[in-house]
Protein backbone atom coordinates (compact mmCIF):
# COMPACT_ATOMS: atom_id res chain seq x y z
CA UNK A 1 0.00 0.00 0.00
CA UNK A 2 1.51 3.47 -1.07
CA UNK A 3 2.23 5.90 1.77
CA UNK A 4 -0.30 8.05 0.78
CA UNK A 5 -3.63 5.87 0.85
CA UNK A 6 -5.95 4.65 2.96
CA UNK A 7 -7.90 1.47 2.51
CA UNK A 8 -11.36 0.45 4.58
CA UNK A 9 -14.17 -2.15 4.30
CA UNK A 10 -17.28 -2.83 5.68
CA UNK A 11 -19.73 -5.64 5.53
CA UNK A 12 -23.10 -5.30 4.72
CA UNK A 13 -26.10 -7.17 5.08
CA UNK A 14 -27.36 -6.54 1.42
CA UNK A 15 -27.36 -7.75 -2.23
CA UNK A 16 -24.18 -6.19 -4.65
CA UNK A 17 -27.43 -5.11 -6.79
CA UNK A 18 -28.44 -2.90 -3.03
CA UNK A 19 -25.17 -1.99 -2.38
CA UNK A 20 -24.16 -0.95 -6.20
CA UNK A 21 -27.54 1.53 -6.05
CA UNK A 22 -26.66 3.14 -2.82
CA UNK A 23 -22.80 4.26 -3.74
CA UNK A 24 -23.18 4.98 -7.67
CA UNK A 25 -26.94 6.55 -7.48
CA UNK A 26 -26.64 10.23 -6.95
CA UNK A 27 -29.94 10.53 -4.81
CA UNK A 28 -28.10 8.29 -2.58
CA UNK A 29 -24.75 9.64 -2.67
CA UNK A 30 -26.41 12.86 -1.38
CA UNK A 31 -27.37 10.54 1.47
CA UNK A 32 -23.78 9.42 2.61
CA UNK A 33 -21.09 11.49 0.79
CA UNK A 34 -21.61 15.22 -0.63
CA UNK A 35 -24.73 17.40 -0.56
CA UNK A 36 -25.76 17.39 -3.38
CA UNK A 37 -24.31 14.82 -6.95
CA UNK A 38 -24.35 15.27 -10.32
CA UNK A 39 -22.68 11.49 -11.17
CA UNK A 40 -23.42 9.13 -14.22
CA UNK A 41 -21.85 5.46 -13.21
CA UNK A 42 -20.43 5.05 -16.58
CA UNK A 43 -16.44 5.12 -17.70
CA UNK A 44 -15.14 8.76 -18.46
CA UNK A 45 -18.32 10.45 -17.14
CA UNK A 46 -17.60 13.79 -15.56
CA UNK A 47 -19.26 15.04 -12.70
CA UNK A 48 -19.82 17.51 -9.21
CA UNK A 49 -20.17 17.04 -5.89
CA UNK A 50 -21.13 19.75 -3.59
CA UNK A 51 -20.89 20.61 -0.16
CA UNK A 52 -23.28 23.27 0.96
CA UNK A 53 -22.90 25.85 4.00
CA UNK A 54 -24.33 24.17 7.11
CA UNK A 55 -24.19 20.72 5.29
CA UNK A 56 -22.12 17.51 5.51
CA UNK A 57 -19.06 20.42 4.63
CA UNK A 58 -19.22 21.83 8.05
CA UNK A 59 -19.20 25.70 8.34
CA UNK A 60 -18.52 26.99 4.89
CA UNK A 61 -19.53 30.23 3.76
CA UNK A 62 -20.26 28.96 0.00
CA UNK A 63 -20.82 26.24 -2.20
CA UNK A 64 -18.03 23.97 -2.71
CA UNK A 65 -17.90 22.10 -6.05
CA UNK A 66 -15.55 19.11 -6.17
CA UNK A 67 -14.59 17.80 -10.00
CA UNK A 68 -15.15 13.75 -10.04
CA UNK A 69 -14.34 11.33 -13.29
CA UNK A 70 -15.80 8.31 -13.19
CA UNK A 71 -12.76 5.81 -13.87
CA UNK A 72 -13.90 1.92 -14.45
CA UNK A 73 -17.91 1.37 -13.79
CA UNK A 74 -18.73 -2.24 -13.64
CA UNK A 75 -21.76 -2.96 -12.31
CA UNK A 76 -21.95 -4.82 -8.76
CA UNK A 77 -18.46 -5.09 -8.91
CA UNK A 78 -16.27 -2.43 -8.95
CA UNK A 79 -16.35 1.58 -9.07
CA UNK A 80 -13.52 4.32 -9.33
CA UNK A 81 -13.38 7.91 -9.65
CA UNK A 82 -11.09 10.29 -9.58
CA UNK A 83 -12.01 13.18 -8.04
CA UNK A 84 -10.22 16.86 -6.45
CA UNK A 85 -8.77 17.88 -9.88
CA UNK A 86 -8.18 21.65 -10.76
CA UNK A 87 -11.78 22.81 -11.78
CA UNK A 88 -11.71 22.47 -16.10
CA UNK A 89 -8.48 20.04 -15.88
CA UNK A 90 -8.45 16.35 -17.06
CA UNK A 91 -7.71 14.55 -14.06
CA UNK A 92 -4.47 12.57 -13.65
CA UNK A 93 -2.52 11.09 -10.97
CA UNK A 94 -0.90 14.28 -10.07
CA UNK A 95 -3.86 16.35 -9.61
CA UNK A 96 -6.78 14.38 -7.96
CA UNK A 97 -7.27 11.39 -5.91
CA UNK A 98 -8.38 7.61 -6.52
CA UNK A 99 -10.88 6.26 -4.96
CA UNK A 100 -11.95 2.47 -5.58
CA UNK A 101 -14.91 1.03 -4.48
CA UNK A 102 -14.69 -3.08 -4.89
CA UNK A 103 -18.10 -5.13 -3.83
CA UNK A 104 -17.26 -8.88 -2.97
CA UNK A 105 -20.62 -10.81 -2.48
CA UNK A 106 -20.56 -13.06 0.66
CA UNK A 107 -23.12 -15.68 2.24
CA UNK A 108 -24.93 -12.70 4.70
CA UNK A 109 -24.36 -9.78 2.61
CA UNK A 110 -21.44 -7.65 0.39
CA UNK A 111 -18.48 -7.00 1.76
CA UNK A 112 -17.43 -3.07 0.17
CA UNK A 113 -13.90 -2.31 0.61
CA UNK A 114 -12.63 1.65 -0.39
CA UNK A 115 -9.19 2.43 -1.31
CA UNK A 116 -8.19 5.84 -1.73
CA UNK A 117 -4.93 6.51 -2.94
CA UNK A 118 -2.91 9.70 -4.66
CA UNK A 119 -4.31 11.70 -1.47
CA UNK A 120 -0.92 13.67 -1.34
CA UNK A 121 -1.83 14.89 -4.97
CA UNK A 122 -4.75 16.91 -3.66
CA UNK A 123 -3.63 18.79 -0.31
CA UNK A 124 -1.42 21.47 -2.30
CA UNK A 125 -3.86 24.23 -1.98
CA UNK A 126 -5.11 24.79 1.28
CA UNK A 127 -9.10 24.20 0.14
CA UNK A 128 -8.41 21.05 -0.97
CA UNK A 129 -6.26 20.31 2.18
CA UNK A 130 -8.76 22.09 4.90
CA UNK A 131 -11.90 19.68 3.42
CA UNK A 132 -9.46 16.82 3.35
CA UNK A 133 -7.99 17.34 6.97
CA UNK A 134 -11.24 19.33 8.31
CA UNK A 135 -13.00 16.96 10.64
CA UNK A 136 -15.86 18.13 12.94
CA UNK A 137 -16.59 14.83 14.78
CA UNK A 138 -14.15 13.38 16.64
CA UNK A 139 -12.88 10.19 17.50
CA UNK A 140 -11.08 10.41 14.39
CA UNK A 141 -8.15 8.56 16.37
CA UNK A 142 -9.35 5.02 16.78
CA UNK A 143 -9.70 4.53 13.40
CA UNK A 144 -6.18 4.58 12.25
CA UNK A 145 -5.37 2.76 8.76
CA UNK A 146 -3.12 -0.26 9.10
CA UNK A 147 0.44 1.30 8.11
CA UNK A 148 -0.13 4.39 10.22
CA UNK A 149 -1.15 2.05 13.14
CA UNK A 150 1.78 0.60 12.65
CA UNK A 151 4.02 3.58 11.97
CA UNK A 152 2.23 5.27 14.79
CA UNK A 153 3.03 2.14 17.70
CA UNK A 154 6.82 2.23 16.30
CA UNK A 155 7.18 5.55 16.68
CA UNK A 156 5.46 5.20 20.50
CA UNK A 157 7.98 2.55 21.00
CA UNK A 158 10.78 4.92 20.04
CA UNK A 159 9.55 7.31 22.42
CA UNK A 160 10.35 4.86 25.13
CA UNK B 1 -0.76 28.45 8.01
CA UNK B 2 0.55 28.84 3.98
CA UNK B 3 3.80 27.97 5.68
CA UNK B 4 2.24 24.85 7.67
CA UNK B 5 0.84 23.47 3.88
CA UNK B 6 3.96 24.02 2.06
CA UNK B 7 5.69 21.94 5.38
CA UNK B 8 3.13 19.26 5.02
CA UNK B 9 3.79 18.76 1.46
CA UNK B 10 7.46 18.58 1.73
CA UNK B 11 6.46 15.63 4.51
CA UNK B 12 3.90 13.82 2.20
CA UNK B 13 6.99 13.96 -0.28
CA UNK B 14 9.59 12.71 2.17
CA UNK B 15 7.26 9.81 3.41
CA UNK B 16 6.06 8.76 -0.61
CA UNK B 17 9.34 7.05 -1.21
CA UNK B 18 9.61 3.38 -0.18
CA UNK B 19 13.42 3.70 0.31
CA UNK B 20 13.06 6.10 3.22
CA UNK B 21 9.98 4.74 4.34
CA UNK B 22 12.67 1.58 4.93
CA UNK B 23 15.46 3.99 6.42
CA UNK B 24 12.92 5.20 8.78
CA UNK B 25 12.01 1.58 9.62
CA UNK B 26 15.45 1.13 10.47
CA UNK B 27 15.69 4.30 12.52
CA UNK B 28 13.24 3.21 14.31
CA UNK B 29 14.43 0.04 15.36
CA UNK B 30 17.51 1.00 16.06
CA UNK B 31 16.99 4.29 17.93
CA UNK B 32 19.74 5.94 16.63
CA UNK B 33 22.28 5.05 13.45
CA UNK B 34 24.86 6.77 11.57
CA UNK B 35 24.62 6.92 7.80
CA UNK B 36 27.51 3.71 7.51
CA UNK B 37 25.21 1.40 10.13
CA UNK B 38 21.97 2.05 7.77
CA UNK B 39 23.51 1.42 4.88
CA UNK B 40 24.75 -1.64 5.85
CA UNK B 41 20.92 -2.74 6.38
CA UNK B 42 20.00 -1.49 3.32
CA UNK B 43 20.38 -2.63 -0.22
CA UNK B 44 21.72 1.13 -1.09
CA UNK B 45 24.90 2.71 -0.55
CA UNK B 46 25.73 5.11 1.93
CA UNK B 47 25.54 7.95 -0.66
CA UNK B 48 21.87 7.12 -1.02
CA UNK B 49 20.94 6.91 2.96
CA UNK B 50 22.79 10.30 3.36
CA UNK B 51 20.62 12.16 0.49
CA UNK B 52 17.46 9.88 1.87
CA UNK B 53 18.47 11.59 5.77
CA UNK B 54 19.09 14.76 4.23
CA UNK B 55 15.78 14.85 2.98
CA UNK B 56 14.08 13.29 6.19
CA UNK B 57 16.09 16.25 8.31
CA UNK B 58 14.73 18.88 5.90
CA UNK B 59 11.27 18.17 7.31
CA UNK B 60 11.56 17.07 10.77
CA UNK B 61 10.99 13.42 10.36
CA UNK B 62 14.80 12.67 11.99
CA UNK B 63 17.25 14.77 13.64
CA UNK B 64 21.07 14.35 13.68
CA UNK B 65 23.44 14.63 16.97
CA UNK B 66 27.29 14.88 16.12
CA UNK B 67 29.64 12.92 18.46
CA UNK B 68 33.24 12.98 17.30
CA UNK B 69 33.66 11.93 13.67
CA UNK B 70 30.43 10.42 13.40
CA UNK B 71 26.58 11.52 13.03
CA UNK B 72 24.09 9.32 14.92
CA UNK B 73 20.05 10.21 13.44
CA UNK B 74 17.03 9.19 15.10
CA UNK B 75 13.32 9.73 14.63
CA UNK B 76 11.69 12.52 15.51
CA UNK B 77 8.55 10.83 16.93
CA UNK B 78 6.07 13.95 16.90
CA UNK B 79 6.38 14.82 12.91
CA UNK B 80 5.78 11.33 12.31
CA UNK B 81 2.56 11.43 14.17
CA UNK B 82 1.54 14.28 12.03
CA UNK B 83 1.98 12.26 9.03
CA UNK B 84 0.23 9.95 10.51
CA UNK B 85 -2.47 11.90 11.94
CA UNK B 86 -3.49 13.35 8.69
CA UNK B 87 -3.90 9.92 7.08
CA UNK B 88 -5.87 8.63 9.60
CA UNK B 89 -8.15 12.00 9.39
CA UNK B 90 -8.99 10.83 5.48
CA UNK B 91 -9.21 6.76 6.90
CA UNK B 92 -11.93 7.87 9.74
CA UNK B 93 -13.83 10.36 7.06
CA UNK B 94 -14.18 6.59 4.82
CA UNK B 95 -15.35 5.44 8.06
CA UNK B 96 -18.27 7.44 8.71
CA UNK B 97 -18.75 6.99 4.91
CA UNK B 98 -19.14 3.76 4.83
CA UNK B 99 -21.32 2.95 8.02
CA UNK B 100 -23.60 5.47 5.91
CA UNK B 101 -23.47 3.16 3.42
CA UNK B 102 -24.23 0.54 5.01
CA UNK B 103 -26.89 1.91 6.91
CA UNK B 104 -28.82 2.94 3.62
CA UNK B 105 -27.79 -0.08 1.56
CA UNK B 106 -29.26 -2.20 4.65
CA UNK B 107 -32.90 -0.22 4.79
CA UNK B 108 -33.38 -0.12 1.41
CA UNK B 109 -32.31 -4.02 1.40
CA UNK B 110 -35.09 -4.44 4.66
CA UNK B 111 -37.72 -2.60 2.52
CA UNK B 112 -37.18 -4.93 -0.49
CA UNK B 113 -38.01 -8.27 2.12
CA UNK B 114 -40.86 -6.48 3.59
CA UNK B 115 -42.89 -5.06 0.49
CA UNK B 116 -43.50 -8.64 -1.07
CA UNK B 117 -44.67 -10.14 2.08
CA UNK B 118 -47.36 -7.12 2.32
CA UNK B 119 -48.19 -7.42 -1.16
CA UNK B 120 -49.16 -10.85 0.07
CA UNK B 121 -50.81 -9.86 3.22
CA UNK B 122 -53.10 -7.22 1.08
CA UNK B 123 -54.12 -10.23 -1.15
Amino acid sequence: MAADSVERAILIEASPEVVWGVITEPEQISRWFSDEAEVEARASADGTLTWKPGGRGGEKQFDSIVPIRVVEAEPFRQFSFRWNHPEGAGPDENNSALVEFSLIEEANGTRLRVVESGIDAVTHDEESKARYLEDHEHGWEKHLGELLDYLASKSRGATR
Amino acid sequence: MATAVVEDDALWAAVADPTRRRVLDALLEHGQATTTTLAEGLPVTRQAVAKHLAVLNRVGLVAGRRRGREVRYAVRPERLDDAAEAMARVAAQWDKRLARIKRLAESVQAEARIDPQQRRRTQ
